[in-house]
């Protein structure tokens, strides 16, 4: 049973050779000259996180230092773009956390229908997989005609993939049964078509979907929405960036919009909790409150 | 030495493990436990909930950016890698690692390069080779490395492959293992009232 031990397969972590203070020192240059260069701006990213994507692409490009990653990104900006793949894709499922899908359909659903017209941001959307649940929840429930979801992400790469609407085929079982445990009212089949090794979804999902590129480290608000949801984006953030991203949030949501965040995220490290009330022990939907 | 953190990975066998060392810690105990078990994405609160029936220290899954409290007991979330950093937690769902996330390598590798010589890592019972890699890099950096004895685990296979990791890790049962942490746990506390 035990999987055979390959002492040599990368850890995503540094040779043991190296000094942690100086790994510290190559990162933060790294990532000052990638912002000064590229304008994006990873400097607030929770080191544990990024640290392991970094040595993930150092390992990856062939070289064996930080620096070197350094020199390689400044000077080939096909690297940069791999880079940046690798810094801002966050891997994500349909209906992840079935329950929190059902409990969004249980009580926020009925708050979303006093509405004549619902704009939901989903940010940090990735490649679009909890976009497309929450349009065929809406779909389900007679409202994404009254909707404008908008999908933003730093990325646009993974921005062309949501829009394509084109998913692993063999994480249809997975979903399918997320979709179930969610609450699902139809059969999780009708929403795509299969070919070849994808399941491409329906395109009238997306008609009242709008993807569009959003830095939240460094871009503003946009609008006044009913909902935000930011879920498992927030982990990669250090403390500060993430009070900051709240405040962004806070700004953008109308009194009594919805903040959904990811199961283990929590706003009690922030200084916004007072400001809103919890919809749901479990689950972290917030309403706006003052 | 002063240790900061304890680290604990178990896959197959480990609730029983894990319960029985839970129980011989002692009330007082003074470091933070981190404790990373395989287990389904909605496994849920189950898993914090039956260890917290059988100790007095507190025991919580972790929330992103939590502080690392000494004494406190941490679970892994459930489809989550948990990364220490100086002082407290980060989450990630990066891809799972051998198929597992959290995985236990990833969450020794980050005490290990954040903690050092002041990290102990812990591997248990399991059916996989999870947590190898993790300890030797704990061993590497300075830290204590102690294995389940493999003949007195539900699942020999984990601790086997750690012990083949770092062959110098020490082999305890797991009355053995509690007694080992908390003796660290006083000697930690009376090392850090003397700097």
């Amino acid at each position: 049973m035990a999987v055979p031990l390959t002492p040599d397969e990368a850890l995503d972590g540094p040779p043991l050779s190296y000094n942690p203070e100086l790994e510290r020192i190559e990162i933060e240059l790294l990532l000052e000259g990638v912002f000064r260069h590229y304008g994006f701006d990873f400097r607030s990213y929770a080191y544990a996180s990024i640290r392991r994507r970094l040595w993930k692409r150092t390992e990856a490009e062939g070289l064996s230092s930080i620096s070197e990653l350094q020199a390689l990104v400044l000077h080939d900006s096909a690297a940069m773009e791999r880079l940046l793949l690798d810094l801002s894709v966050s891997v994500t499922a349909m209906f992840r956390d079935p329950g929190f899908y059902q409990v969004f359909r249980e009580e926020v659903v009925p708050l979303l229908r006093t509405y004549p017209f619902i704009r939901i941001w989903h940010a940090g959307c990735s490649t679009g997989e909890e976009v497309y649940s929450t349009a065929i929840v809406l779909e389900e429930e007679g409202l994404l005609e009254r909707t404008r979801i908008y999908a933003t992400d730093i990325n646009d790469a993974v921005l062309q993939q949501a829009r394509a609407g084109i998913f692993p085929l063999n994480r249809m079982q997975e979903y399918t049964e997320n979709y179930i445990r969610a609450g699902g009212k139809r059969s999780f089949s009708e929403y795509y078509t299969a070919k070849y090794d994808g399941a491409l979804f329906s395109p009238s999902l997306t008609r009242n979907i709008v993807f569009s590129q959003h830095n939240l480290v460094t871009d503003r608000s946009f609008s006044e929405f009913t909902v935000i949801f930011c879920r498992n984006v927030l982990i990669y953030f250090d403390r500060d960036l993430q009070n900051r991203v709240h405040t962004l949030f806070y700004d953008s949501l109308v009194m009594l919009g919805i903040l959904a965040l990811g199961s283990k995220e929590s706003l009690r490290f922030s200084q916004y909790e007072p400001c809103y009330e919890k919809l749901h022990p479990r689950e972290k939907l917030y309403r706006k409150i003052r | 030495m002063a240790y900061e953190i304890v680290v604990v990975g178990t896959s197959w066998g480990g609730l029983a493990a894990l319960r029985e060392l839970i129980r011989e810690l002692p009330a007082g105990f003074g470091l933070p436990l981190v404790i990373v078990q395989h287990r389904h994405k909605r496994s849920g609160q189950l898993l914090p909930s039956l260890l917290q029936d059988c100790t007095p220290l507190c025991v919580c899954e972790v929330d992103d950016k939590a502080p690392i409290e000494p004494g406190t007991v941490y679970v892994a979330p459930a489809d989550y890698h948990l990364l220490i950093e100086d002082g407290h937690f980060a989450l990630s769902t990066d891809e799972p690692v051998r198929y597992s996330r959290p995985s236990i390598d990833v969450t020794l590798v980050s005490a290990a390069d954040s903690y050092g010589e002041h990290s102990v890592g812990v591997v248990l019972t399991g059916a996989n080779a999870d947590g190898a890699r993790g300890l030797k890099r704990i061993y590497d950096r300075g830290g204590l490395a102690l294995v389940q004895l493999p003949s007195t685990a539900e699942s020999p296979a984990m601790p086997t492959a750690a012990l083949r990791s770092v062959p110098n890790a020490r082999a305890l049962s797991i009355e053995q293992i509690a007694a080992t942490l908390a003796s660290l746990a006083v000697e930690s506390a009376r090392h850090s009232e003397r700097r």
